[in-house]
């Protein structure tokens, strides 16, 4: 069985090659320019490095944003993406990227606390403490940071139910996340919706939807919104490679293309759907050119700045000239779901090979340390930061009462008109409706 | 056979109709003829005027001017911003319907017929109806789903199915069911205004029926409660409860039933979700007897949810068995003949009533 990684690459050749785990070497990102001037680049990252660490010793507040600022430096660094863009209808953007020491430093962060949220989501499931289903993210966090980075909380994202970092990105707390995740009234939908349906309405997330595919549609009505309501905004409608056959997301991209929509459609490629590989599934695994007329762009999902980059070129496009697709050439570790092992339809070396050759966060490591941005210990701190933050949000989580009784009859309309509701026994629970 | 009862009900008022001057003091009692059709028509019309936000998509609603011409003047009126033709992709539109509901516009999406809405059905209950309870209150959907349903006239099994029971069974849904003009108007406003998602069930054959509307009908603001049933014939010795279509067939039941002395109380249900359990039950509380009336299957239909509430809330009351008419359980068949076997007529009705008041049945 191939594996995924020669057939990233292999994918614009109808025959998928036979596997070759080494290379694999294609996508090491490429080496940075060496320094300058040694003396200098010292002298450069010891005063960066005390401005940073005086904002380290600051105390930390309880407070579980992500955005905390580590570094202050803003001066532009240009870098290129792992691998150039691949274009369908459209001319690719640069694989040029300009970023900065503060930015590079947030993503870090930004993706290390969501690997961290995952792993400890995946403790807690195994615990009992989380129920049902729970779709973990370890693997794509680039795409959700990367995406945020172009974004303004003026466009919207809408995703389906892999949706615990996307709705990090979109500003929400660490505590909503484990208290929904564990049924309590801390939690984002207060302990209703459960782990896949999180919405974050004030920062334009609109979850969070459990039937595949159906969120693209929902994401094109979005982008209707906005334009009827001359917002000059966009819409991104995440959804994976299982997701990119349904005919729904046909029919949306249809209207899409017809009525000239801000809507971006972005496959998050991870190459399963569930257990059934992309080429078991998809004739045509070639996800960014299946809009046909519309236009798309292949982009490495692992790389967070090639993603940031897409992202900004897909909203300038869509906002003159209608839809287009992103296809994220991402992964998972974990399985489909926390019932899902993950090893039966692919083997471990897959993994531990995506793991060592493509990880988002050790990208971005490398990345700071070749430039001397930080160094390895300032880094690991970080690390250290973000899992004492996890942990304490977990701590007050599990804190964090169920939702009263009364709640079982809240929200089942925006306006109950005072009508009865019924429980298992009528006779003995009835409820009206507020 | 509607015609005579529109001829009776205007027979009736005007024998009501005194000297002009005592006309002009009573405000409503000046009755206008307006079709099932021009109530939609002028609902949609004045609603999308009072709300920018309103704005209707659906398949032929634009240029063709409606399928059923309930939508037509408004692309003139209101543009092809407002008024939007889409591909016949219900799965699509309807979900492109719900996320710009999402995002706080009011559409409203009318399906050709609601057969078709089975397509879109994922759409207008997982993401619709639920939505709002999901995100506890963060996320909720003014939308409006409106259409024909139920059976036209020889338009075979496929295009012929009433869906009042599988909408309403589902919690965060709206469900309504007009009758006549004011039902219409009424409803149809109060849906559009309503914050939830609401399922608009019309009916084909009604749309060119002319009903009495009175001024305060006419009047842009007028608006029927969500909810609320209304009793069309007061009686005293059998309720028909009925919704529709069967609200027109019982109110003629009614009259056959009045010559053999059996004074029949007519409910026009209007709103299937939420159902008006207790104007049902006060009414059986009333003439202890029974009699419900539906065009669609009988399985697990509205008339099965009325019979078990009246059963729970007003048992003691019960003189007789409830009577349920529906359907045939069968595929609506072609063949005339078949068809109007396949769905209610109203000698149904009257033999149900007679049959809860214990009179034989020649």
């Amino acid at each position: 069985m191939p594996t995924l990684l020669s057939a990233w690459f292999n994918s614009h050749q109808p025959n998928l090659h036979p596997p070759s785990f080494y290379s694999l070497s294609l996508f090491r990102s490429s080496h940075p320019p060496p320094s300058p001037n040694p003396t200098l680049a010292m002298a450069l990252s010891r005063f960066a490095s005390s401005s940073r660490s005086g904002s380290l010793l600051k105390p930390l507040s309880s407070a579980i944003s992500l955005r905390r600022p580590i570094s202050t430096d803003t001066t532009p660094i240009t870098l290129e993406t792992s691998v150039p863009f691949t274009a369908h209808q459209c001319e690719a953007p640069s694989r040029t990227v300009q970023t900065s020491a503060n930015e590079l430093l947030t993503f870090f962060r930004d993706m290390a606390l969501m690997r961290r949220m995952e792993i400890a989501a995946d403790s807690l499931y195994k615990a009992k403490l989380i129920r049902g289903f729970c779709h973990l993210y370890d693997g794509q966090e680039a795409v959700a940071v990367g995406m945020e980075a172009a974004l303004t909380k003026k466009d919207c994202i809408i995703t389906a139910y892999r949706d615990h970092c996307t709705f990090m990105a979109r500003g929400g707390t660490l505590l909503e996340v484990f208290a929904e995740l564990m049924g309590r009234q801390a939690g984002c939908s207060r302990g209703k919706g459960g782990s896949m349906h999180f919405y974050k309405k004030d920062s334009n997330f609109y979850g969070g939807h459990g039937i595949v595919g159906a969120q693209v549609p929902l994401g094109c009505g979005l982008a209707f919104a906005q334009k009827y309501s001359k917002d000059e905004a966009v819409t991104f409608a995440l959804y994976g490679d299982g997701a990119a056959n349904q005919g729904q997301l046909f029919e949306a991209l249809n209207i899409s293309a017809l009525w000239d929509l801000p809507a971006i459609l972005v496959c998050e490629n991870n190459h399963y759907g569930m257990g059934t590989a992309e080429w078991r599934a998809a004739k045509s695994p070639a996800y960014y050119k299946r809009g046909d007329y519309a236009p798309g762009l292949k982009v490495d999902g692992m790389d967070v700045l090639a993603v940031k980059q897409a992202c900004t070129f897909a909203k300038e496009h869509a906002l003159k000239n209608g839809p287009i697709i992103l296809e994220m050439d991402t992964y998972r570790y974990h399985g489909h779901s926390m019932s899902d092992p993950g090893s039966t339809y692919r083997t471990r070396d897959e993994i531990t090979g995506v793991r060592q050759e493509r990880d988002p966060i050790e990208r971005i490591r490398k990345l700071i340390l070749s430039h001397d941005l930080a160094t390895e210990k300032e880094l690991k701190d970080i690390e250290k930061e973000v899992r004492k933050e996890v942990d304490d949000a977990i701590a007050q989580a599990k804190e964090n009462p169920v939702p009263e009784s009364s709640e079982l009859f809240t929200n089942v309309y925006a306006k109950g008109l005072g009508v009865e509701s019924f429980g298992a026994d009528r006779k003995e629970v009835r409820a009206t409706l507020p | 056979m509607l015609g005579i009862v529109r001829q009776k009900m205007l027979e009736r008022s005007s024998k009501k109709i005194r000297p002009a001057v005592s006309m002009l003091r009573s405000y409503s009692s000046a009755a206008k003829q307006m079709t099932v059709r021009e109530a939609l028509n002028s609902a949609l019309h004045e609603e999308m005027s009072a709300d920018s936000k309103v704005f209707l998509i659906g398949e032929e609603v634009g240029e063709y001017q409606g399928a059923y011409k309930i939508t037509k003047g408004l692309l003139d009126k209101y543009g092809p911003d407002r008024v939007l033709d889409t591909p016949i992709t219900e799965a699509g539109f309807t979900g492109i319907a719900v996320g710009a509901a999402y995002y706080g516009l009011k559409p409203v999406v009318e399906f050709m017929t609601f057969n078709f809405s089975m397509q879109a059905i994922d759409h207008i209950i997982n993401s619709a109806a639920k939505s709002n309870y999901m995100s506890a209150g963060k996320i909720s959907v003014p939308i409006v789903f409106r259409g024909p349903n139920g059976a036209a006239a020889g338009v075979g099994a496929q295009h012929s199915q009433c869906y009042a029971a599988w909408y309403a069974a589902c919690p965060g849904l709206k469900v309504l069911t007009p009758y006549n003009s004011e039902d219409a108007r009424g409803l149809l406003k109060a849906a559009i205004r309503d914050p939830d998602p609401v399922v608009f069930l019309e009916n084909e054959l009604l749309y060119g029926e002319s009903f009495p509307t009175s001024d305060e009908v006419l009047d842009s603001s007028f608006c029927l409660p969500i909810g609320k049933a209304k009793i069309e014939r007061k009686g005293k010795h059998v309720t028909i409860a009925a919704y529709s279509k069967m609200v027109g067939y019982s109110l003629q039941a009614a009259e056959i039933l009045e010559k053999d002395g059996i004074d029949a109380e007519v409910i026009n249900l209007r709103s299937i979700r939420p159902l008006d359990r207790s104007t049902i039950n006060d009414s059986v509380r009333k003439t202890n007897r029974l009699v419900t009336v539906e065009e669609a299957f009988p399985q697990h239909g509205v008339g099965a949810e009325i019979c078990a509430c009246v059963v729970e809330e007003s048992f003691a009351y019960l003189d007789a068995p409830v009577e349920r008419i529906a359907g045939a359980d069968v595929p609506m068949p072609y063949a005339a003949n078949l068809e109007r076997m396949a769905l209610p007529q109203v000698g149904d009705i009257v033999r149900a009533a007679k049959r809860a008041c214990y009179r034989s049945v020649p």
